[in-house]
Formats: C-alpha cells, structure tokens, sequence
C-alpha cells in the first residue's frame, strides 16, 4: 500500500461495513416509505389532511436523506451554520404566499370584485 | 503550491476542505433557487380556481423515485468503496448511478412526450407551467450530474494512483450534489402527482 493511499483510507473497514448496513437501513425505509405515499394518495383524504400527510412523510425521507447519505449526523459547525442561515430563509420563502395573500384580502384584490350595477340615472 | 488551497486536507478554522465547503455553499443557494420555485408553486396552488389532480402518471413517477433512490445508494457505496480502496468496486458503483441517472432521464422523456402528444405544455395553465418549470429545472441537475459523474468515471483511474484523497473528496462532493438532487425530487414527487 502506498502512502497515499494509507491517507486515503482514513476510515478502517470496520467503520465502512458499519456505515453500509446503515445504508441499507435508510435505503429499505426510503423505499417503504415512497410505496406509503402513493398508497396514501390512493385513499383521497381530504385535501389539507392529505397534504400533512405527504409532505410529513417527504420531510422524514428527506432528513434521511440528509443525515445518513450526506453525513450530516456529525458534520462541522461551518456546514450547520451554513445550513441554518439557508433554512431560516427558505422558511421565509414559504411564507411569502401567505403574507401575500393576507395583504391582499386586506386590499380586496384576491378576487375580481363583485361591484354592484350602477344606479340607473333618474332623468327627469 | 495548489491553486486552491485546502482542496485535499482540511482548511484549520472550518475544519473542512475547501471543496466541500464550496459544495455546500452551492447547496445552499440551490435550496433557495428550488425554494423560490416551491413557493411560487404554493401561491399559484392557493390562488387557483382549479388545478388538475390525478392527471400525471404515478407508476412512472413512483418508478422514477425509486431510481433516484437506488441511485442515491449507489453513490455513496462508490464514496465507501474508495474508503475501502476497492477502485473495481467505486466504478462499478458509479457507473450504476449513471444508469439509474439515464433512466430517470428516459421515464421523464416518456411522460413529457405523452403531455406533448395531448398538447399539455407549458404555456397551457398554471398547472403544467410549475410542472415543466421545476421537473424540467430538476431534469437540468439530473443531466448536470451525469456530466460530472461520467468525467470523474472517466478520469479517476490517474488521480486514484496519484492522489486518491483528492479523489475520495470529489466523489464525496459529487455525491452531495447527487443525494441534493434525489432529495428534492422527494418533494417534487407528491407536491406535484400525488396532491
């Protein structure tokens, strides 16, 4: 083995196959989770209860994603900071729609308005 | 001297390459750029009179999420591989990535023809606007990706001789765009054909 890569290895095999069966973990519980959410949508909730549902079930594949694929169970402070500045204005983002709409039901502009018929004009 | 410095060991106050990092700043505006889109999503979704459910095919979407999945894994076994300096096994790994990225490709090229064939494009409503928009932006990563995997395919048989770390920090960096990209399909997935 060359020095080179004696520094690459870094991690003993040991360490890896530990990191694999966690792999495989997450792999079997990504999958089963993506045939809940389809079989979810199939039993037509109602639409706020059904959105709860799909997008709490994304979040959970998502953070395995996160923490198991892309190491962030045990990453730097640099990449937490970073992270959490982003998350702090993604979450902005979100509600952006919100505020707009607030704003606009406060105007009366959200719907085209129902004006009522002008008063025929008394001629006299 | 390297060009860029700390681009193999790692930069003493972050504790981290400097190409990680990097990747990680990218992620970062990426979230806001898919961010933007969501929330663009959300106010056309809200403000909608009407909005086509059920009209996208789901079999090929849910094939589709489990290609990225799979590929997800493959990426980071690649990653692993090189930890256990078994390069056979990292190419074999990556190479399987690729394909699974191709499929995704090919599935999307099917269900877009079929939108096409029944004249659903863009500029039809606000619903197949957001839905060409962010599955096409997505598409655009897909294709990013391959393009990085299949040069880092090509060419990692050198660096590997010479210098694997900087080898293993690439792979490690392209897999976080890669999981970046499954991830956000994640959402796209029920946002889009299930809600």
């Amino acid at each position: 083995m060359t020095d080179a890569h004696a520094h690459a290895e870094g991690h003993d095999s040991h360490d890896v196959k530990k990191h694999v069966k966690i792999y495989m973990m997450v792999f079997a519980a990504l999958a089963v989770l993506t045939v809940v959410t389809v079989a979810v949508s199939y039993l037509h909730l109602p639409m706020p209860a059904a959105v709860v549902l799909a997008l709490l079930i994304a979040s959970v594949k998502g953070t395995l994603v996160a923490c198991y694929f892309m190491h962030l169970i045990g990453e730097r402070k640099a990449i937490y900071a970073t992270l959490a500045l982003t998350f702090v204005f993604f979450i902005v983002l979100m509600f952006m729609p919100l505020w707009g709409r607030t704003d606009q039901v406060h105007t009366g502009s959200m719907k085209p308005a129902h004006t009522e018929a002008p008063a025929p004009a008394h001629g006299h | 001297m390297d060009a860029i410095p700390y681009a193999v060991t790692p930069r003493p106050d972050t504790g981290l390459n400097n190409g990680k990092m990097g990747v990680w700043l990218f992620l970062a505006s990426e979230v806001m750029l898919f961010g933007a889109l969501f929330s663009s999503y959300i106010l056309m979704r809200i403000g909608a009179d009407h909005w086509h459910r059920g009209e996208l095919n789901i079999p090929l979407a849910t094939v589709n999420t489990m290609a990225l999945i799979t590929s997800s894994v493959t990426v980071v076994m690649a990653w692993a591989s090189l930890l256990e300096k078994n390069f056979q096994k990292f190419r074999m790994f990556l190479g399987f990535t690729i394909l699974l990225a191709f499929v995704f490709l090919g599935i999307k090229y099917v269900e877009y023809s079929d939108k096409f064939a029944h004249n659903h494009v863009p500029s039809t409503d606000n619903f197949f606007g957001i839905y060409f928009v962010l599955t096409g932006l997505h598409g655009l990563h897909v294709i990013g990706g391959i393009i990085v995997m299949a040069w880092l395919w090509a060419r990692s048989g050198d660096l590997w001789k010479t210098e694997p770390q900087r080898l293993v920090n690439r792979i490690e960096g392209a897999g976080l765009y890669w999981h970046f990209v499954d991830l956000v399909w994640i959402f796209l997935f029920p946002v889009l054909y299930l809600l």
